[in-house]
């Protein structure tokens, strides 16, 4: 038996009195200790449940200063209206109440997203609203309180005189209607053509095939359980403004926070401490979270905001309301020739700080081929200005619409040709022998097992029976369907390629430092910043396998700005590739230091020292073995007894700036429709799915399900709705239909693993494929499902009433689903 | 002036006075009041369960009762659940189980399980439970590894009732 | 989201909580389950200036069946509903419990509170209104009994006075063949349209039916489909034909969980899913 076995038990043995005894004995039964050491790949439990489950989380409504005064924001009733005036006499003399701040008390400070391209239209953000407001529920003024209930109280009591205007609400309209911010023209906030095709017009007018559809996907909100919030403090000794916020990207809202109060940045430090979801929405800056910051600094004095449901769902960032019309040219064996798609994205009435209003479009105009090869090619892309609040990059961004039209121009092909729809799939999939290839949009793609993927979804599905299920249920009257979607994602975009947006900031690569300390313990501290992808366990696994330790020995430190360098944060399926693979590389260095130390004093050569299972052994030299807390004691305690020149300490930084890696995946559902009320349910789910080596498939298969929950969500049940006149019509849970447990059925994965050229551990971002993939397999199922009606269904959400009135049936029918 | 009440209760056996302004719900007395932070607030109008607290045994949202009201109940939470550091079995198919990923929606879960999994009728059928954890919202998981958890430990506390 | 401010106060009787009805004002409320009134409070849609919690008035939880039909106390939480054992005739109130909320809402929600606050989909108020229960008020001038048929005034609007306080409900006749069903799009949630239907079947041949639509009208929409019911025989054909002569007899309006359209399609559905479901039970 192996030492590191020994401790495990030891562990176990311990069990009831150590938080991780359990966790330690489990963890040496289930990880791959094949000899190598190695933990990627081991279903490793999370580090973070216990304390999650214990209720001792950290989230920042759980931070409390003494003397701290709760913020309510006072929020426009109108979609666009004039301010002109504000009183606050009344508010400030409310029981409880300390300050009332509006814009001129803060200087009108503002924050400004800005791409480097003639296409966009620059607009700033005001922190809180001076002149006019741009859409309902927009922050005027802010009043502090001396507790969260005093201050609503207070909110109601500051009187603002408003002149209502017009409303522009949708995009049809917004071409026409008045102008969202003075002089922008058409409302149009970005206006891109790419990849113009000389031979696409051609290519359209020959082909034997030509399909032609609009599509569209409603607005949507991200709805992370626990909102936005955070926790300003003014820190006389280190002379700093601290904040404690829920976000997915703390260096970002540090330089968001600098930069709109005219501050260095070092005198902001952003701490996120645990945070209960983001999926995109906390990746932006927040008004409100400048302005807390700022009456933070101002008062000297602690100030809280935390969001509730009806701000999260009406006054932060939404996503996703998209229309596209597009025109494919295809072959009589169902080839595609030629694409042209005219896209135009609701993005609100600003541009989020940094990412701006482009982030949509622009995904929406590069990727829309996909997995797909698609010879000649044109996108135009829009971003289109309302009387709504701003979009921020919602997980999937595009991804979910543009899968979502090439597998419906897919299915239209083949009907339209009379051919397999998975066929005409198989015909333009890129595939084997073809990587790394490079499309029409200048993407290249790592290789990928995007024919593969469909291939053993099909095959699954088929032995398992569904073909046969489908038919029975349509025999009893129940329409059926079964739909797939086949998608690449990129993940992990790096500086390379996020430089091709242009923002002013460029995001892209990240860094860690890895440290052990004398005890052989190691922390390892990120720029990324996770909130529920368990990255405490992934990347203590990637360190220990490198330092030849347990995943228990390693700490994550991640969420300060203070602590870690500069970094970008979790979004974009970033983390594990950048942060993980900058991890790995410090943790190689302090490796390498620890060899060197272990060969000096084992006096071998440091080439024939491996790192393993808690000890340096050497290799055919049986005996020879010493702990790694005994070199780390030795580096710190002893670094007397260690060759001249060598490097104090045991610590090391890395960074990784990758070129962005695609996974893939082929998800497959069966839905079936109540012919009487219009419902669809899903009765089954299959994934596919290819991210490269798996470091932790316990990880991987939650945020896999989680993502097919929210794709469900967005093909049948959510949708945030605004009247005319830009007034919110989704302001509750009651409203906003984020789907129970009764509404999602059990999700089956199966992994396939192309390993990432780019990564050391062969890994590839994975965190939003399950959103990408779902609305399409979910509408394609639908449309099977309405076959015989011949109805093609070709916007998101598909509602009960649309299905019921496609059904077109006698008014009462027997039987549900 | 603030309508004010000296009440007393019991948290997960932990016996407390306090003056609580009649409008804070017990939810926020709870946390901000008490420093029970593990019961969270994710809508403030009863739909997402992140609050689900055992009051008198009963599993209610703690953001549709007033602080007052609680005067003279038990109150049991998250908190209440593990024997120190060692998970209580629900606890730990929960984490076996990959039932919780950013772990805001997990105290109300949590609660909620206990409560179903008390009933006499409690079933490891995953239909029904599925059925009684569609109280509460969760984002991050989809659900399953929640129904799976509560699935196990139906079956291991009440083996003959199983199926 | 945090309710405005309120006196709270404790009626430890029926007595105690009229006389604080009284002594309050109309500005107060009677607190019972606070399953309506706490979330309207957090969004701060009810400002009631006082609160009468009659949570710990005893002797308002009960199902009881005597000479006068089921009795049930305000008090009585759905989920008692749910989980009593009632006779025969009224098992369709412990199956409709289910379609009540979740089971939370449901341990904490009271009978009384549902009719109180009346919403036009909730599942207590179709059934008062379908098996005609009385609804019995205490108020300073004393009790009486208002018919569930004249209780419901539009949305949230009833026959009790600010100043009164529900005390029971009285279903006084059995009805063996009654059922409620519904359509929401999310389980737990309030219906999209909800269908309550009893019916008395001789010789196979249906002889009575009685017909309550929820989410349809601001109050529960009593329905006559006789026309099409009454003399036909119980069969499946009779139940689609009374769907669609329901759905015709409506004109519900749209909002953002369907159309007006849609909800008189669900209406038809419902109905003749309820008929079926009654005609078997
Ligand atoms: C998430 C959620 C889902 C729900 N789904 C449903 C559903 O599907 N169907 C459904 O019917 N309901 C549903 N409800 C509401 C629930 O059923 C409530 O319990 C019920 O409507 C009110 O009962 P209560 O005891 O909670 O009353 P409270 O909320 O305390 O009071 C409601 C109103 O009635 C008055 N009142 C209460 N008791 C009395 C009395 N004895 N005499 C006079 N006035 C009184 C109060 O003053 C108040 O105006 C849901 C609630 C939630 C939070
Ligand atoms: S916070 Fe109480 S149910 Fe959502
Ligand atoms: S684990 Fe994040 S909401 Fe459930």
């Amino acid at each position: 038996m192996t030492r590191f076995a020994v401790k495990a038990t030891l562990r176990a043995t311990n069990a009831p009195t150590g938080p991780l005894g359990r966790t330690g004995a489990r963890m040496a039964r289930e990880a791959k200790l094949d000899g190598h050491g190695t933990w990627i790949g081991a279903s490793v439990p999370r580090k973070e449940d216990g304390r999650m489950l214990r209720g001792s989380g950290r989230f920042v409504d759980d931070v409390e200063r003494y003397g701290a005064l709760h913020a309510a924001f006072v929020r426009s009733p109108y979609g666009s209206a004039t301010v002109n005036s504000i009183d606050v006499a009344a508010a400030t003399g409310i029981p409880g109440v300390h300050h009332v701040l509006t814009a001129a008390d803060l200087d009108n400070p503002y924050l400004l997203a800005v791409l480097e391209r003639d296409e966009f239209v620059p607009t700033t953000m005001p922190l809180l609203a001076e002149s006019e407001v741009r859409h309902a529920a927009e922050p005027v003024a802010v009043v502090l309180a001396e507790d969260p209930y005093a201050a609503e109280d207070g909110a109601e009591a500051v009187e603002i005189d408003f002149t209502p205007r017009q409303a522009v609400t949708d995009l049809d309209t917004a071409p026409t209607g008045p102008n969202v911010h003075s002089g922008l023209a058409d409302n149009c906030l970005v206006d891109l053509t790419m990849f113009d095709d000389d031979r696409l017009d051609g290519v359209l007018a020959d082909a034997p095939l030509t399909v032609e559809a609009e599509f569209s996907s409603a607005r949507l909100a991200a709805l992370p359980m626990e909102g936005r919030g955070c926790l300003a403090e003014w820190d006389d000794r280190d002379g700093q403004v601290v904040l404690h916020a829920s976000t997915q990207v703390p260096h970002q809202l540090r330089s968001g926070i600098a930069q709109a109060l005219g501050l260095p940045e070092s005198t902001v430090r952003v701490i996120a401490p645990d945070v209960g979801g983001g999926f995109g929405l906390k990746c932006v800056v927040g008004r409100e979270e400048v302005v807390i910051a700022a009456a933070a600094a101002r008062l000297r004095r602690p100030v809280k905001w935390v969001e509730d449901r009806q701000e999260n769902l009406t006054a932060s960032f939404h996503g996703h309301e998209q229309h596209y019309a597009v025109r494919a040219a295809f072959d009589t064996t169902g080839r595609l020739l030629g694409l042209a798609a005219d896209i135009r994205c609701d993005v609100g009435a600003y541009s989020a700080f940094p990412f701006t209003c482009a982030v949509e479009p622009l995904m929406a105009a590069t990727e829309l081929p996909g997995a797909y090869k698609v010879p000649a090619y044109r996108a135009r892309g829009r971003a289109i200005a309302t009387n709504k609040p701003p979009t921020a990059p919602y997980r999937g961004v595009s991804r979910p619409q543009i899968v979502l039209v090439m597998e419906r121009l897919m299915e239209k092909a083949a009907a339209a040709l009379d051919l397999d729809p998975l066929e005409v799939r198989r015909r333009n999939l890129i595939s084997e022998g073809e990587f790394p290839y490079t499309g029409a949009s200048g993407i290249t793609y790592d290789e990928g097992s995007y024919r593969e993927s469909l291939d053993l979804a099909e095959k699954t599905v088929t032995e398992a029976g569904w073909y046969s299920e489908r038919d029975e249920l349509r025999a009893a009257g129940i329409p059926a369907g079964i739909g797939f979607s086949c998608f690449s994602e990129r993940t992990a975009y790096g500086t390379p390629i996020m430089a091709q947006r242009r923002m002013g900031m460029t995001p892209g690569y990240d860094t860690a430092h890895v440290r052990m300390d004398p005890t052989g313990e190691v922390i390892v501290t990120t720029g990324t910043c996770g909130h529920g992808q368990g990255h405490e366990t992934t990347f203590a696994q990637i360190v220990a396998t490198r330092l030849g330790v347990h995943p228990d020995q390693v700490r994550l430190r991640q969420g300060d700005t203070d602590l870690a360098a500069y970094g970008w944060g979790t979004f974009g399926s970033r983390s594990i590739v950048i942060g993980g693979t900058s991890a790995r590389r410090a943790a190689d260095d302090v490796a390498a230091q620890l060899r060197r130390i272990a060969a000096h004093l084992l006096e071998v050569d440091e080439s024939d020292v491996r790192l393993m299972h808690g000890a340096a052994t050497v290799r055919g030299v049986p005996g020879a073995s010493l702990e790694i807390a005994e070199l780390a004691r030795t580096a710190y305690f002893r670094a007397h007894t260690l060759p001249e020149g060598s490097e104090h300490g045991l610590e090391a930084r890395g960074s990784a700036d990758p070129p962005g890696t695609f996974s893939n995946a082929c998800h497959t559902v069966l839905v079936t429709a109540d012919p009487g009320t219009g419902a669809v349910r899903v009765r089954r789910y299959l994934v596919v799915e290819d991210c490269g080596v798996v470091i932790n498939p316990l990880v991987v298969d939650g945020q896999v399900r989680g993502g097919v929950t929210q794709g469900i969500a967005a093909a049948l049940y959510e949708r945030i709705r605004y009247d005319g006149d830009g007034q919110p019509n989704s302001a509750t849970l009651m409203d906003y239909l984020a789907p129970t447990a009764s509404e999602i059925c059990p999700i089956q994965i199966t992994h396939l693993e192309t390993p990432c050229p780019y990564t050391e551990d062969g890994a590839k971002g994975m965190g939003e494929g399950g959103t990408i993939g779902a609305p399409a397999a979910v509408l394609n199922a639908v449309n099977d499902a309405l076959a015989h009606t011949g109805v093609a269904m070709d916007h998101i959400p598909v509602r009960p009433e649309d299905v019921l009135s496609s059904l077109s049936r006698p008014l009462a029918t027997v039987g549900g689903t | 002036m603030k309508d004010v009440h000296l009440i007393s209760l019991s948290v997960n056996g932990n016996e407390h006075e306090l003056v609580v302004e009649s409008r804070r719900t017990l939810a926020d007395m709870l946390r901000h009041d008490l420093g029970y932070t593990g019961t969270h607030l994710g809508c403030e109008h009863g739909i997402c369960g992140a609050c689900t607290i055992l009051l008198d045994d009963q599993p209610v949202r703690a953001c549709l009762v007033f602080g007052v009201q609680a005067d003279g109940c038990e109150v049991r939470t998250v908190e209440g659940l593990a024997d120190g550091d060692q998970l209580s079995d629900l606890q730990q198919a929960f984490s076996d189980r990959h039932g919780l990923q950013c772990g805001f929606c997990t105290p109300g879960f949590l609660m909620l399980a206990e409560a179903y999994l008390s009933e006499a009728d409690s079933s490891a059928d995953p239909e029904s439970v599925r059925e009684a954890m569609a109280s509460n919202l969760c984002r991050c998981t989809g659900y399953q590894g929640i129904v799976e958890a509560v699935c196990d430990v139906a079956r291991s506390r009440h083996p003959a009732g199983s199926t | 989201m945090k309710p405005a401010a309120f006196t709270y106060h404790r009626a430890h009787d029926v007595r105690e909580a009229v006389e604080l009805l009284t002594e309050l004002g109309d500005e107060a409320k009677i607190l019972a389950g606070g399953q309506s009134l706490a979330p309207m409070m957090n969004f701060r849609l009810a400002r009631p200036s006082a609160l009468v919690d009659i949570t710990r008035v005893p002797g308002l939880d009960y199902l009881r069946h005597d000479a006068d039909g089921l009795r049930i106390g305000a008090l009585t939480t759905h989920r008692a509903v749910e989980t009593a054992g009632v006779p025969d005739g009224f098992r369709v109130l412990p199956r409709a419990a289910r379609w009540v909320g979740h089971y939370p809402i449901r341990c904490r929600g009271t009978f009384g509170g549902s009719i109180a606050h009346g919403d036009p989909t909730s599942e207590w108020c179709l059934l008062a209104v379908l098996l005609e229960a009385g609804i019995v008020l205490r108020g300073p001038r004393g009790r009486r009994e208002v018919p569930a048929t004249e209780f419901f005034h539009g949305f949230f609007a009833t026959a009790a006075e600010p100043d009164e306080m529900i005390v029971e409900i009285r279903f006084p006749g059995a009805a063996p063949r009654a059922a409620l069903t519904e359509f929401a799009q999310r389980q737990g949630d309030f219906a999209v349209v909800a269908a309550a239907v009893s019916l008395t079947i001789e010789d196979g041949v249906c002889s009575a039916a009685r017909l309550v639509l929820g989410g349809v009208d601001p109050q529960p929409a009593v329905v006559d489909a006789d026309q099409a019911l009454v003399g036909r025989s119980a069969n499946e054909t009779t139940w689609r034909a009374a769907g669609e002569l329901a759905a015709e007899s409506i004109d519900p309006p749209s909002d953002g969980h369907g159309s007006g359209a849609y909800r008189k399609r669900l209406a038809a559905t419902l109905v003749s899913r309820a008929f079926t479901e009654a005609a078997t039970s």
